[in-house]
């Protein structure tokens, strides 16, 4: 088994929470896991991905090669586009449909989508409002997994007890609320895989 | 379980374990969490090991080789540039030698994701004559520390560790051994090693050069240096360091067809490469930066031709190696990777909504219709990204410093209005001696020091500057009419324009103080400063 995985946003946006969760449940299942961030200069509002890497055996490049991930999950959509050279031919797109903008020349919205929906396989979720709604827009990032988790081979009771240890030093309040986030992501995601928009 | 950890927290844990008693550094990407690691860690904590940054790169060797003459293992981190600025301890030390452990980690940063230039450390260990490690991944980062320690206390030599921002910053799961006690206190056999007078180095370089041969040997026998020949013999890699992961990434499963030479120690390992040279009828070498693996192999004339790399135009001569342009070495094509949309817009870094740099620049720029275009030479920090739209304040940076000496240089010239904007840190790491030579000629420029009371660019990093820039400056001779303190703040912009031009108008030496704490500091370290301030003041 190897799941190749891109995580894409804007320097500040925290994709790494994601990253973490994703890698603290991979080792709990005795996989091998490698995750390579971007630290530096992109961190201040640049374009920013990680790449994950999930094996049932020993893994070699800390970079996934283009053509091979098997999913991109973005907390932003322009940014998702960006690593599109990496998917792979049955590849996933997922994504939080809420465009974050520091630049003059940000592409319109609705072309990214229709960019977006020009692959078979995609999600567009309102993270974000999503989260808000549940209490706090940072749990934006757990909605996001939550939907992209039955396509990840690993485990949701390992992806839980990971969002749990990673937030062991937050109040009880915090933990639900990203545990909630990621259940509503996975139901939401499940019951219109086309477009939840 | 294993542990989650970055290479350079690999590396980090690594030197921890082997015994380490010291670690000096000053930031710079992709170096910086091999320090941040121990500082945060429980039992450096415990175990009293030294871990504040130093003021820069050539202060911290410095005092790890004191360390290192007292007999404890010490080790100095840095990114790529900053041996540069470290350069004239590391050749010298290389020289006397060391007494305790010494291990030099500088991490280069190929395809310059934050940096100004590729530069390829193992020629400076090459250039010093000492052994060069090069882990290939975070386990490897994490064993060779300790046979770095080792290595480096057997031939009482300084061992340069190379890490590549891939490997710095990539995670994965490591197992952590047992932890051996620090060295005690014990000054070396023979002090004259340690004190370079022409008498002595001459005696000590030519042991230096003498060590060759068993650095050879060691290399020749190192468990991080792996021959495997394979019956098929069209095509042998030498892969060195992260490369390793690479080639191995595309033949993983066709094992059988490559013969391979594993590089993690240099020199290189002479013997092994000729097996394989006379192996193989083609050999590939990967290997990240410069081709000095390759060059070292080619045929002065290429007549032969049977080495690829870069020299070959095999593999691309800049930026990083990647699993896609290894395997097309190798001989694999892979098509029809998607292209990214054109609508997809690039997003450089900026600076944060709310940062005092931006409200400095406004400032000058609100001057230079009036003072002209191109004058304001830069340094490197967060407030470089004033280079870029829509500020486009900066004109230059070069290297730690070289704001106020470049300034200083175009005055000389005689250009007019000179203005060189430093960070807080950038100023106390090079450009306090280039301001002495400023006020030792009163040249005519104006320094503004852009003090966040932090070194921002690199994750916000405690500044040795804070609360000590007034008085170093009027230290160093600046006349204290010319030395002003502003706010960059909106509400003050009219009076900063003011003060700014006042001292433009000065045919001499002014620095002005900018001084407003990064916006991305939490409120507990801003007040920190703050009492840290007065108590200085
Ligand atoms: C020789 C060298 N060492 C380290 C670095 C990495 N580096 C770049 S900017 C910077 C921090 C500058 O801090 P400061 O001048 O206070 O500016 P700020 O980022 O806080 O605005 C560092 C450490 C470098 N580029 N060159
Ligand atoms: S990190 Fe601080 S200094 Fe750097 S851009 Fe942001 S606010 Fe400015």
């Amino acid at each position: 088994m190897n799941y190749n995985l891109i995580l894409s946003g804007v320097g500040g946006q925290g994709i790494l929470t994601i990253a973490a969760v994703l890698d603290t449940a991979t080792l709990q299942q005795n996989l091998f896991v490698k995750q390579s961030e971007v630290h530096g200069m992109s961190q201040r509002g640049g374009a920013v991905q990680c790449h994950v890497r999930i094996s049932d055996k020993e893994i070699y490049s800390d970079l996934i090669p283009q053509g091979k991930a098997d999913m991109i999950l973005s907390v932003e959509p322009m940014e998702l586009l960006r690593y599109l050279p990496y998917l792979a031919n049955k590849g996933w797109l997922i994504t939080d449909s809420n465009p974050f903008i520091n630049i003059s020349n940000y592409p319109e919205k609705k072309e990214l989508y229709e960019q977006i929906k020009s692959h078979p396989n995609h999600i567009i979720i309102n993270a974000t409002a999503v989260a808000k709604k549940l209490g706090n827009t940072k749990a934006a990032n757990m909605v996001l997994l939550g939907a992209a988790s039955t396509l990840i081979p690993i485990s949701e009771e390992s992806i839980l007890t990971a969002i749990k240890k990673l937030f062991q030093n937050k109040s009880e309040r915090v933990i639900n609320l990203n545990i909630e986030a990621f259940q509503t992501g996975k139901k939401l995601a499940k019951e219109n895989t086309d477009f939840v928009y | 379980m294993k542990s989650l950890l970055l290479g350079n927290e690999a590396l980090a844990q690594g030197a921890i374990d082997s015994g380490l008693s010291g670690v000096y550094a000053y930031p710079g990407t992709p170096s910086t969490e091999v320090t941040e690691y121990i500082q945060k860690s429980k039992t450096a904590k415990s175990l009293g090991i030294h871990t504040t940054w130093s003021v820069n790169e050539k202060t911290a060797m410095e005092a790890a080789l004191g360390m290192s003459y007292a007999g404890k293992r010490a080790m100095v981190v840095m990114k790529h540039v900053g041996l540069n600025v470290a350069s004239d301890v590391f050749m010298n030390m290389a020289v006397s030698g060391v007494n305790g452990g010494l291990v030099v980690v500088v991490a280069d940063d190929p395809s310059m994701h934050s940096s100004q230039n590729e530069q390829d450390s193992r020629f400076y260990g090459k250039f010093a004559m000492v052994p060069i490690l090069e882990p290939s991944n975070q386990q490897e980062a994490y064993n060779i520390m300790h046979y770095a320690f080792d290595i480096s206390e057997e031939y009482k030599l300084p061992v340069l560790v190379r890490m590549v921002t891939r490997l710095s910053h990539s995670r994965a799961g490591v197992i952590i051994k047992e932890r051996r006690a620090q060295n005690g206190i014990q000054l070396p056999v023979d002090t004259n090693r340690f004190a370079l007078i022409p008498l002595n180095a001459k005696k000590q370089f030519e042991k230096l050069v003498k060590k060759k041969s068993v650095l050879l040997e060691s290399s020749e026998k190192s468990r991080f240096n792996k021959l495997k020949l394979k019956e098929d013999c069209s095509l042998g890699i030498i892969a060195c360091g992260i490369a390793y992961n690479y080639v191995m990434e595309n033949i993983s499963g066709n094992e059988e067809f490559y013969s391979i030479l594993k590089v993690s120690q240099y020199p290189i390992p002479k013997e092994k490469v000729k097996k394989l040279y006379k192996h193989c009828d083609k050999i590939l070498v990967v290997e990240e930066g410069y081709p000095i693996v390759e060059e070292l192999l080619h045929n002065y004339f290429d007549e032969n031709g049977k080495i690829k790399g870069k020299l070959s135009d095999d593999i691309p001569l800049v930026g990083e190696l990647n699993p896609n342009s290894v395997g097309k070495a190798i001989g694999f094509f892979h098509n029809g990777a998607q292209e990214i949309p054109e609508i997809v817009s690039n997003r450089p870094p900026q600076l944060c909504e709310g940062c005092g740099h931006t409200d400095l620049f406004n400032a000058i720029n609100e001057l230079i219709p009036e003072i002209g275009n191109k004058k304001v030479f830069g340094d490197i920090g967060c407030y470089a990204l004033g280079a870029l739209p829509p500020l486009n304040t900066i004109n230059t940076l070069i290297d730690m410093g070289a704001s106020i000496t470049m300034a200083k240089g175009a005055a000389d010239a005689g250009l007019e209005n000179a203005i060189a904007v430093i960070g807080d840190s950038t100023f106390t790491h090079s450009g306090m001696t280039g301001l002495l030579d400023a006020v030792y000629e009163n040249t005519p420029i104006t320094v503004i020091i852009s003090d966040n009371s932090a070194i921002a660019m690199t994750g916000a990093q405690d500044s040795t500057a804070v609360g000590r820039l007034k008085d170093i400056c009027l230290g160093i001779g600046v006349d204290l009419d010319h030395l002003k303190m502003i706010v960059p703040l909106k509400k003050n912009h009219k009076e900063n324009v003011n003060i700014l031009r006042n001292e433009l108008n000065y045919k001499g030496v002014s620095v002005i103080i900018s001084q407003r704490p990064c916006v991305r500091l939490s409120r507990d370290k801003k007040e920190e400063i703050k009492l840290k301030i007065a108590s200085l003041n």
